[in-house]
């Protein structure tokens, strides 16, 4: 039985290269296997969005992938948003309007508001609460959050 | 909160999925875009003994419009290309409306069509959008080739009518008509969600605004998706009008016959059931030319 392969794959810019079981999921490769732990476990079965994180470009459940499916591929995890010191500017609206308390689901919504505001850059209110409908917050009711994307995709 | 160990295969080409399927049958899962799999083995709910990837094969994953107007859908053709396809935003307006309503943008990235039409979710859009749009689909065995109707594919809960030797390899759509008319309609509690009950409406009306044929499809009423023929019948050949509409909600509310489950109760998806009937073919008959809104 072949339970264990090697992978490649560049993660924030890095190049890795691993052996890894082929059960693993992504994201648990991540946190364990890389030390990237910004990217968080919360249903591990693709409701919560705790996970999130972007593949080539594209926000995905880590937590539904299997690490070796990333062979190859090209990820961006929270750790890879700020430029150095400086935070991005999601980052900072967050930060500015009070959208995470506990910060347990943060990475997840970063990740993808990141992906969202790239592919519709002056979103609306309605469109915004579309586009995290599928990440879930248990502490800031999620109006803060809808208004840090929206200050961070004016610019603001 | 992790899958159970597994015997793993990422094929290349088809040939050689097919070949690894003939091997290992009903022993082997098909993992494409995971996102119906993969939290089934993580909860262990599924433990198939092999996995086979079928990620690699990109051949399976395109769009084809044929001369007549037919589409020729890839299995593997991701949610997310579909939903932005221009060709069948101008082709299939139907299709494309409806596409942002399955689960999130997350969970189209990876999703493809074919995984959710084989996993048959009876709460699924595509499955439902499968049967309202006449489908037929490519079954593919190391020795075979086989085309089946949506209408003999879903058989109950999770459960179709392709062998463990099998991989669905092609959606096929027959030629949508521009006159057409289109309505869908779905509740469930929050944005994205599995649909609680959902109804599709497809309408040819000739130029007296009478109805010539009918399509209502609904879903979340039971082990499939599920035309309702008692109410096309009614409405075949008939002015439709508030009145018509009504009869045909309590009919439909009538004839289903859906479970109760921990979502919602038969009672609650026979009688919502009718009411979204209702709206379905109210936007159905809201439109002008195929085109309308969500």
């Amino acid at each position: 039985m072949t339970t264990k392969r090697t992978i490649q794959l560049t993660v924030n810019g890095s190049v890795y290269k691993r052996m890894v079981e082929v059960r693993m999921t992504l994201a648990d490769f991540l946190r364990e296997e890389l030390n990237l732990t910004g990217t968080h476990l919360g249903c591990e079965h693709g409701i919560c969005g705790a996970c999130t994180i972007l593949l080539n470009g594209d926000a995905v459940r880590s937590c539904l992938m299997l690490a070796v499916q990333a062979d190859g591929a090209s990820l961006m995890t929270v750790e890879g948003l700020a430029p150095g010191e400086t935070l991005h500017p999601l980052q900072q609206a967050f930060h500015e309007t009070h959208a995470l308390q506990c910060g347990f689901c943060t990475p997840g919504f970063l990740m993808t508001a990141y992906a969202f505001v790239k592919e519709t850059p002056n979103p609306t209110e309605d469109q915004v609460r579309e586009a995290i409908s599928g990440n879930i917050c248990r502490c800031t009711g999620y109006v803060p959050i809808v208004q840090a994307i929206l200050q961070a995709s004016r610019g603001g | 909160m992790k899958p159970a160990p597994f015997e793993y295969f990422a094929p290349t080409d088809i040939e050689e999925a097919l070949d690894l399927l003939a091997q290992y049958g009903d022993e082997a899962k098909i993992l494409a875009g995971g996102q119906s799999l993969m939290p089934l083995m993580n909860m262990r709910l599924a433990r198939p003994r092999v996995v086979i990837d079928v990620n690699r094969l990109s051949d399976l994953a395109y769009v084809s419009p044929g001369a007549d107007g037919a589409l020729a859908i890839g299995a593997l053709t991701r949610q997310r290309a579909i939903e932005r396809s221009s060709l069948i935003h101008e082709h299939h307006p139907l299709l494309a409306a409806t596409m942002p309503f399955i689960g999130h943008f997350q969970i189209r990235n990876r999703g493809t069509i074919g995984g959710s039409i084989v996993h048959a979710d009876p709460a699924a859009e595509l499955p439902a959008l499968s049967l309202a749009l006449q489908a037929e689909f490519v079954l593919r065995s190391a020795t075979q080739q086989r085309v089946i109707n949506v209408t003999d594919f879903f058989l109950t809960y999770l459960t179709t009518a392709i062998e463990p030797v099998e991989m669905l390899t092609e959606i096929r759509l027959p030629p949508w008509m521009e006159q057409w008319r289109w309505g869908f309609q779905e509740v469930c509690r929050r944005d994205g969600d599995f649909a609680l009950v959902g109804a599709v409406a497809v309408l040819q009306m000739d130029a007296q605004a009478v109805c010539q044929t009918a399509l209502l499809t609904l879903f979340g009423v039971g082990g499939t998706p599920v035309r309702l023929h008692r109410a096309e019948e009614m409405l075949a050949g008939r002015q439709v009008d508030d009145r018509m509409l009504n009869e045909v909600a309590k009919v439909v509310a009538e004839v289903l016959e859906p479970d109760s489950d921990i979502h919602a109760s038969a009672e609650y998806r026979k009688e919502v059931g009718g009411v979204v009937a209702r709206r379905a073919l109210q936007a159905a008959l809201g439109q002008v030319r195929g085109r309308g809104e969500r």
